[in-house]
């Protein structure tokens, strides 16, 4: 657990403000819109502090954090599953919770993981959800959920019980739970936990298609690398609070290439990289990087090397999400806030 | 997976993959907010629904309001409906069931093997039961009512919400949406339902093992008169309405219990401690002056369906005091799950 630090620098915070996307007050364009969106637990834990999100409609928008930086309470908030203490926010444009009811049914959700009847199929679970929508139509049901099925390819296990599902099938049947009407704005809170790398890659085969559809797509991960590959926008959070949002050419935009050398002499080659009049060198264990500027990397190496560094691998790296938020917040992503 | 997204590596140097299995796409362009109005967009329906049959197609505030209005008695009976399955497919609830079945099938069998208990033993309902196979009903709920059938309804009612919410389907019901007060609702009648199956249960086991097992015909009352065998049968029919309507108020009692937990054994341990109280309580003298407010202490009060005339006045007083305790606790839980966070 680490103190939270609310200053990012005068630098990043200029940046945050200018990639936040102005949400205006109608929520027009926009799929989810927050206003100072607070959750305080009786516990006087503040998960989720001032939240001011806008989810651009027909955006992939990645909602990013480490665990436990309030990402799940936040998507607890905006489907009125937990009351916030503070703020307001519409979904679909309309104001909530007051019209929560015919919202709703527009809008899938995977909110943290899965969550079925043990003793029932998965295709009795997928009925018993699309019973408790009221708007639901009872007639196309058999078709609506073969469909949710097919597409998260769980068909053949139909009418297998729940209990009888891996970890990846019961995650499979949640996405599926979540595509069981067409949906306007699909809300994914980690919707690749528990799936092998084979998995992964298809449900984000699936986010692609469902967005290529038109559909909002709302997922939040603490995989950095992940959600970059789909996301056309996203938000990042550190303890309850919006770090910053945007587009993802956005964000990275203000990163620099950084060059990465793995040595054991991490000492010596991080006097080296600044003697070069590299900037940010930051040193790990058995790591150094620094941004690269415009010295040729070649020319890194060749200095390295002729200072007796043992350098074991070197790398130029374009910026990453993750990079975002190590230069926002000084920490790496794995902190918990 | 590595974070490192190779531009470009110094050859020879870099131990660790260069690429991504999967290429990472050009970026896509950022759908412009402004320009695209939210509501009026069109988009074609996903495949094999039905377009009007989702309200989503219309803009929100307009269509959606009627278009529940029309559907909201029989979406409200289809969730009813999946309630029910859930009850009564529930392997926990059969076997429930199965053992209230079989109670009253081994009281026959131990009264008609022993004999009744003598003269001054037991309530005089038991004595009547080796002279006429029909008393084996009442018998039974007598006895059932006063611990076993309170539990397994504490178990099922005490289950409704905690339980789902202990295995996370309950956050996935009310962003169907459900509805708080809809699903609660859904609960208690599903509940009550179960309440008059499982009388219903014991009565029928209790009816049928008593005809194959004693005498039947015309039934002497506790009153001395004898009514016809078909009246006994009415009179049963009116006994397991009563004892279930008793059941759905420790049933409500339950589920106000079940909204305060995400641990179902708590809301169960809850309620039957409760009953248990209850009894003791009901059986000091000293305090013969809350009887008539304790649930428990109506339950077998259906001894006034074996009198002639009909002793109604006790019954309506029950029913009342089932009701009370109904509203109550109903509305306990209404007010707690309305308003409560679902963090499970």
């Amino acid at each position: 657990m680490t103190a939270v630090t609310d200053a990012p620098g005068a630098r990043d915070a200029e940046r945050a403000r200018d990639a936040a996307v102005p949400g205006p007050d109608d929520g027009e364009g926009f799929s989810i819109v927050t206003a100072g969106l607070t959750k305080r637990f009786r516990s006087g834990q503040v998960a989720v502090d001032s939240l001011d999100l806008a989810v651009p409609t027909g955006s992939v928008f990645g909602f990013l954090g480490p665990n436990g930086s309030g990402k799940t309470t936040t998507i607890r908030m905006l489907l009125g599953l937990v009351t916030p203490t503070a703020g307001s926010w519409r979904l679909l444009g309309t104001p909530m919770p007051g019209g929560m009811n015919g919202v709703l049914p527009r809008v899938g959700a995977l909110v943290e993981g899965p969550a079925f009847y043990p003793y029932l199929s998965g295709e009795a679970n997928l009925r018993r959800y699309d019973a408790a929508d009221p708007s639901a139509d009872p007639r196309t049901v058999a078709a609506r959920i073969g469909l949710a099925l097919e597409r998260v390819g769980l068909a053949s296990a139909a009418g297998k019980r729940y209990r009888a599902y891996s970890l990846g099938m019961r995650q499979r049947l949640a996405i599926a739970a979540a595509l069981l009407g067409p949906r306007e704005l699909l809300v994914l809170d980690e919707p690749t936990n528990g799936l092998d790398p084979q998995g992964t890659r298809e449900v984000r085969a699936l986010v692609r298609e469902i967005a290529a559809e038109g559909t909002t797509v709302f997922v939040s991960s603490h995989l950095l690398a992940e959600v970059e590959q789909v996301c056309s926008h996203a938000a990042i959070m550190r303890a309850g609070r919006l770090i910053v949002q945007g587009t993802i050419t956005e964000l990275l935009g203000g990163e620099a290439m950084r060059i990465r050398v793995r040595t054991p002499d991490t000492v010596r080659a991080a006097a080296v990289l600044a003697a070069l009049g590299l900037t940010e060198v930051r040193s790990d264990d058995e790591e150094v990087g620094a941004v690269l500027g415009t010295a040729a990397p070649e020319r890194v190496c060749a200095a390295l090397v002729a200072d007796g560094v043992a350098v074991r691998g070197l790398v130029v790296q374009r910026p990453s999400l993750e990079d975002v938020f190590v230069g926002l917040t000084g920490e790496g992503f794995d902190v918990d806030g | 997976m590595s974070t490192v997204d190779a531009g470009q590596a110094v050859p020879g140097t870099e131990a660790e993959p260069a690429g991504e299995t999967e290429p990472r796409p050009a970026p896509r362009p950022v759908p412009e907010a402004a320009s695209e109005p939210a509501p009026g967009r069109t988009r074609e329906p996903a495949p094999g629904t039905t377009a009007g049959s989702v309200t989503g197609r219309v803009p929100a505030s307009a269509g959606v309001g009627t278009a529940r209005a029309v559907g909201a008695p029989r979406a409200w009976l289809r969730l009813l409906g999946s309630e029910l399955g859930l009850i009564f497919r529930r392997p926990r609830n059969l076997a429930m069931l199965a053992v209230l079945a079989a109670i009253p099938v081994l009281f026959g069998v131990a009264l008609r093997t022993f004999g009744g208990p003598g003269e001054g033993e037991g309530p005089g309902i038991f004595g009547q039961v080796t002279g006429n196979g029909m008393f084996l009903a009442f018998a039974s709920l007598f006895l059932l009512v006063q611990l076993l059938l309170p539990v397994v309804v504490a178990i099922v009612a005490g289950d409704a919400i905690a339980g789902e919410a202990g295995i996370g389907t309950l956050r996935y019901l009310l962003t169907a949406p459900a509805g708080r007060s809809r699903l609660l609702a859904v609960k208690y009648t599903g509940v009550a339902v179960f309440c008059l199956a499982a009388v219903g249960v014991v009565a029928l086991a209790a009816l049928l093992s008593g005809l194959v097992l004693f005498p039947v015909g015309p039934i002497t009352l506790l009153s001395g008169g004898t009514i016809p065998f078909l009246d006994g049968l009415l009179r049963i029919g009116v006994v397991v309405l009563y004892v279930a309507a008793g059941m759905a108020a420790l049933a409500a009692v339950a589920l106000a219990l079940s909204t305060l937990t995400e641990v179902s054994i708590g809301a169960i341990a809850g309620t039957v401690v409760i009953v248990i109280v209850a009894q003791v309580l009901g059986s000091l003298p000293q305090l013969a002056v809350i009887r008539p407010y304790l649930l428990t202490d109506w339950w077998d009060g259906f001894d006034a369906v074996l009198r002639d005339p009909v002793a109604t006045g006790d019954l309506g007083r029950g029913l009342l005091v089932f009701a009370v305790y109904a509203v109550v606790f109903g509305s306990v839980a209404w007010a707690r799950f309305t308003g409560k966070d679902i963090t499970a």
